[in-house]
């Protein structure tokens, strides 16, 4: 955080924006000479010592029009924030080591284009905007995500040297938006599904599972499940083919912390949760998830996906 | 400012700069020595090849070699790095090394920078009414490249469109601190030597010719406007440097100290003012003979005005004279016996020719006529082209060439007058002046450049004698232009005599002056007038300073306002939209499309819904599908249908 918006800070005080629109008033909106306005200051000053020295009117006149072109920019800077209307957006949810983009809507209820909007949460990855005359846009902002866990957007700094370049106008916006972070998946084979405490009197029957038919093989799956006679069947090109079970009622996968090795860090253990509930979900079959004081039921589904990822992100560390 | 602050720019920005570059530097381009505009133009062209080509920049140690080699050519071609002329130099050079080095942001804004202080010294060389539109023309290219680099992605069009906005809305501004703004006059430290080189003017000089080739030359010396009406053209005698020292081809001005002049007014005092040009000397050649003198200026004992510092800027004096009058009716002595000096050989013809002279007179008045009679009578001819002359050059222009300018008259008068017994002495100055009936201005050019004589009687004092005006009594009447024959080498436009040419010239000249007089002259002078007109009597900084901020002050919030201030309006449908629930005393609510009120108000009231429809289906049409008008008018009759209800 730069001195300025320290100092800021300071003054004005930390508070939330909430969840409501943020609309940039006077209030709001700060504005500075960036360097270059410095630059432009020192040669006006030089040129306006050489006009006096060669007495040169119109050179007097470059200068003052120069001068006043100074301060048209600067009321065009501040013109290019004022009355501007923030929404706070949607946020996906992001693995660590991935970038959460926190969406922003800007509308413009005026009859001029808003040019070089530049918003930036985290220094280094700023992300330039422009809204039409009467216009709205979308922005994604980028904060990259290093914990699991819930992500709040911190402060985003909305600056911009429209038009000239001479002066910064800038405002701090404070919505109230957050990401979950997902644990990063580390992918291991999936552990052996495990019969169910009920159905204990039915295994030793043979077959597992009721066969229901053939599906395409996918590359998660194993070779072991490959029905090769039925691909030989199908011809060269086509993919092979899996033999798919109905049922499953009498063992079920669950994706156990316990099965994860005691000796592996927590997060690391959490990490290979997370590749079991990926590399479940994509193929579609029906786990569970047993955390330490969480047990989320057998399902199958996006949303069972969703709901196990989001239980290892909120797991206490 | 973090690394990314200074992006690396995009494709469209650099034809910017070019242009941009191009604008400042090329009014430069003739001005210059011819190989560092080569050197320029092939940087130009070099930077436009590789972005059209899109190729790399050329490496640090390239342009470090052409940096080196740019200045020592320089330094070369002037022999120092600073001063006027090589500072440009260094401008231009730097100006087109950037282009090839412009990776960031940082280096196009440096390009810029540089561009505008182009703008500047562009006015060193000239202020004219036609520079100051050209660079109006150029700072606008300047500055749409400075928007081009903070606007974002935005058209050309668009780009060029908000540069101008931003100039035009800056011009009130800048006419308030035009007014306003302290005018300090003067240079600030000592100027550098070339300041200000090519001034043409008299010199403290004359030989053969030097007149001559003033007067070819058809520039301002200076204008004039009387008081009152312009006194007669013949009386015009507008006195610089007086030559007093004369070695046998040359005649200078001498450094004795003179007492003091005693002047006395026979006719009525002329008050007039005089806009002097550039002409890098103190003469402030003023109307023969002055009675009084604006403050710093004085006389030197010959009655020419002088003032304390070389005039180097175009400056405005109020003066009094009077053209009938008598001067120094004793004279020192000393100063009698110099204006007799003669080198003590040479020219014997002219010599014996005054000692005969000086036995026929009876009284030295006589001896004035006997050689303006000599001048008329024998076969002189005025032209501005005489032959050469030879070691004796008065006896060969009188005896043998008899051609020659008012500085071979002069000359030659005096040297006979001097031989002859009679003290007199060379006046260099102005004769004359074109009156502009449109502005009332007087124009003295280098045109008018003149030599004349004076000498001295007791009991009469210094007298003017102009022997030009017994061998072309024209060039006193009417001017130079019909004194001279045919085929003299005068400016163009002096000698076309056309009455709406010459029309167009007057029209022409009065523009320049009165941009001159108002734009370029206002100076502290003539903010003091301007302040005093408006009823502020003592005007100090501190005034202006007051004044300053409240008129700066007044125009930023105009600015402001006009830019901040927004009515929120709806469009028509919009509007119409509106009127169409207040009418039925529904609301659509504003999470609600209108398809849904249309729905909801089928369910709810059955009886309106056809009517509410129908403005349904216009009001979409007339915002979504905008581009026909018809919209607007069949929503309009549409909400005009519906029954009037009040909200119970």
């Amino acid at each position: 955080m730069r001195p300025i918006d320290r100092l800021q800070e300071l003054i004005f005080g930390k508070r939330s924006d909430g969840e409501a629109p943020i609309v940039l008033d006077r209030r709001r909106i700060f504005i500075l000479p960036s360097r270059t306005g410095l630059l432009y200051a020192l040669a006006l000053l030089v040129m306006l010592i050489g006009a006096i020295n060669y007495n040169l009117a119109l050179g007097h006149a470059l200068v003052f029009l120069l001068a006043s072109l100074g301060l048209t920019g600067m009321v065009h800077s501040f013109r290019n924030l004022h009355h501007l209307r923030l929404l706070p957006g949607r946020v996906a949810p992001v693995h660590v080591g991935e970038t959460a983009e926190f969406e922003l809507t800007l509308e413009n209820d005026r009859p001029y284009a808003r040019r070089a909007l530049v918003f930036t949460a985290v220094a280094g990855l700023p992300v330039n905007a422009a809204v039409d005359t009467n216009g709205r846009t979308t922005v994604a902002v980028p904060v990259p995500a290093q914990r699991r866990g819930w992500l709040a957007l911190p402060p985003v700094r909305l600056d911009t040297r429209y038009p000239l370049g001479l002066f910064t106008a800038w405002s701090q916006l404070r919505p109230a938006m957050r990401c979950l972070v997902y644990p990063s998946p580390i992918f291991t084979p999936l552990p052996a599904s495990r019969p169910l405490p009920n159905g204990s009197a039915r295994h030793g029957e043979g077959g597992q599972e009721d066969f229901a038919g053939f599906r395409e093989r996918q590359p998660a799956d194993s070779l072991r499940h490959v029905a090769w006679k039925a691909s030989i069947r199908q011809g060269d090109e086509r993919p092979l083919l899996i033999k798919e079970f109905a049922g499953g009622s009498d063992s079920e996968l669950c994706l156990d912390w316990a099965a994860t090795d005691p000796a592996l860090p927590a997060e690391t253990r959490l990490s290979l949760l997370a590749g079991w509930v990926i590399d479940a979900g994509q193929r579609q079959l029906a786990f569970a998830l047993a955390l330490p004081g969480v047990e989320i039921p057998s399902a199958s589904g996006r949303e069972q996906q969703r709901r196990c990822l989001e239980a290892l992100a909120l797991y206490p560390a | 400012m973090n690394q990314k602050r200074d992006a690396s720019l995009s494709r469209e920005q650099p034809p910017w700069l070019f242009a941009a570059a191009i604008a400042a530097t090329a009014p430069h381009a003739l001005a210059q020595p011819l190989w560092l505009t080569a050197f320029a133009a092939v940087l130009f062209a070099w930077a436009g090849w590789l972005w059209w080509e899109d190729r790399r920049l050329p490496g640090r140690w390239v342009l470090m070699v052409l940096t080196v080699a740019g200045n020592l050519a320089i330094l070369a071609e002037y022999r120092t790095l600073f001063g006027r002329e090589p500072g440009v130099a260094l401008l231009v050079m730097f100006m087109a090394l950037k282009l090839l080095e412009v990776r960031h942001r940082r280096d196009a804004v440096v390009v810029v920078m540089l561009a505008y202080f182009l703008l500047l010294t562009h006015y060193l060389h000239s202020q004219e009414i036609a520079v100051g539109l050209w660079l109006i023309v150029a700072l606008w290219l300047v500055t749409a490249a400075l928007t081009r680099l903070h606007a974002g992605p935005i058209e050309r069009r668009e780009n060029l469109r908000l540069a101008g906005t931003l100039l035009l809305q800056s011009l009130p501004m800048m006419l308030v601190l035009y007014l306003l703004f302290p005018r300090i006059s003067g240079p600030l430290w000592g100027l550098p030597e070339d300041a200000h080189t090519g001034r043409t003017g008299l010199s403290e000089r004359m030989n053969p010719g030097s007149i001559a080739e003033l007067v070819t030359s058809g520039e301002v010396a200076f204008r004039v406007r009387f008081d009152g009406p312009p006194p007669a053209r013949r009386l015009l005698y507008w006195r610089g440097p007086v030559l007093e020292d004369f070695d046998g081809t040359t005649w200078q001005r001498s450094s004795r100290r003179l007492t003091e002049e005693v002047v006395q007014a026979d006719g009525p005092a002329i008050t007039y003012e005089s806009t002097l040009e550039a002409h890098g000397q103190r003469w402030l050649l003023a109307l023969d003979a002055p009675l009084a003198l604006p403050e710093g200026a004085s006389l030197d004992g010959r009655l020419a005005a002088i003032v304390a510092r070389p005039i180097d800027s175009r400056q405005r004096f109020r003066l009094r004279a009077a053209t009938a009058f008598r001067f120094n009716l004793q004279e020192a002595p000393a100063t009698l016996t110099d204006n007799l000096r003669l080198p003590t050989a040479g020219n014997p013809r002219a010599r014996a020719l005054a000692r005969e002279w000086q036995r026929q007179a009876r009284a030295p008045e006589e001896l004035v006529d006997l050689a303006l009679r000599h001048f008329n009578r024998e076969a002189f001819h005025y032209t501005l082209r005489p032959p050469l002359l030879g070691r004796d050059a008065i006896d060969d222009f009188l005896f043998r060439s008899r051609r020659g300018f008012c500085e071979h008259y002069a000359s030659s008068f005096v040297f006979l007058m001097r031989a002859a017994g009679l003290p007199a002495r060379v006046v260099s100055g102005y004769q004359g002046g074109e009156f502009n009936p449109l502005d009332g201005y007087l124009v003295v050019r280098q045109s008018e450049a003149h030599a004349w004589a004076e000498v001295w009687f007791a009991g009469r004092g210094w007298t003017r004698v102009d022997p030009t005006a017994a061998v072309a009594p024209e060039r006193i009447e009417q001017g130079i232009v019909s004194a001279l024959p045919a085929g003299e080498p005068l400016p163009a436009f002096l000698l076309n005599r056309a009455d709406w040419l010459r029309d167009l010239r007057h029209r022409w000249e009065a523009v320049n002056n009165t941009w001159n007089q108002y734009i370029l002259g206002y100076d502290g002078e003539r903010q003091r007038q301007f302040l005093s007109q408006l009823g502020f009597i003592n005007v100090d900084w501190r005034l202006l300073a007051t004044l300053l901020g409240i008129a700066g002050s007044g125009v930023l919030a105009t600015i402001l306002l006009l830019n901040l201030w927004h009515r929120p309006r709806l469009d028509a449908a919009r509007r119409l939209w509106r009127r169409a629930q207040r009418r039925i005393g529904l609301n659509c609510a504003p999470q609600e499309t209108p398809l849904a009120f249309a729905e909801r108000v089928r369910r709810t009231d059955p009886a309106l819904a056809p009517a509410v429809d129908a403005v349904v289906r216009h009001y979409l049409l007339a915002r979504y599908a905008r581009t026909d008008p018809e919209h607007l008018a069949a929503l309009r009759a549409a909400v005009n249908r519906l029954p009037r209800r009040r909200i119970v």
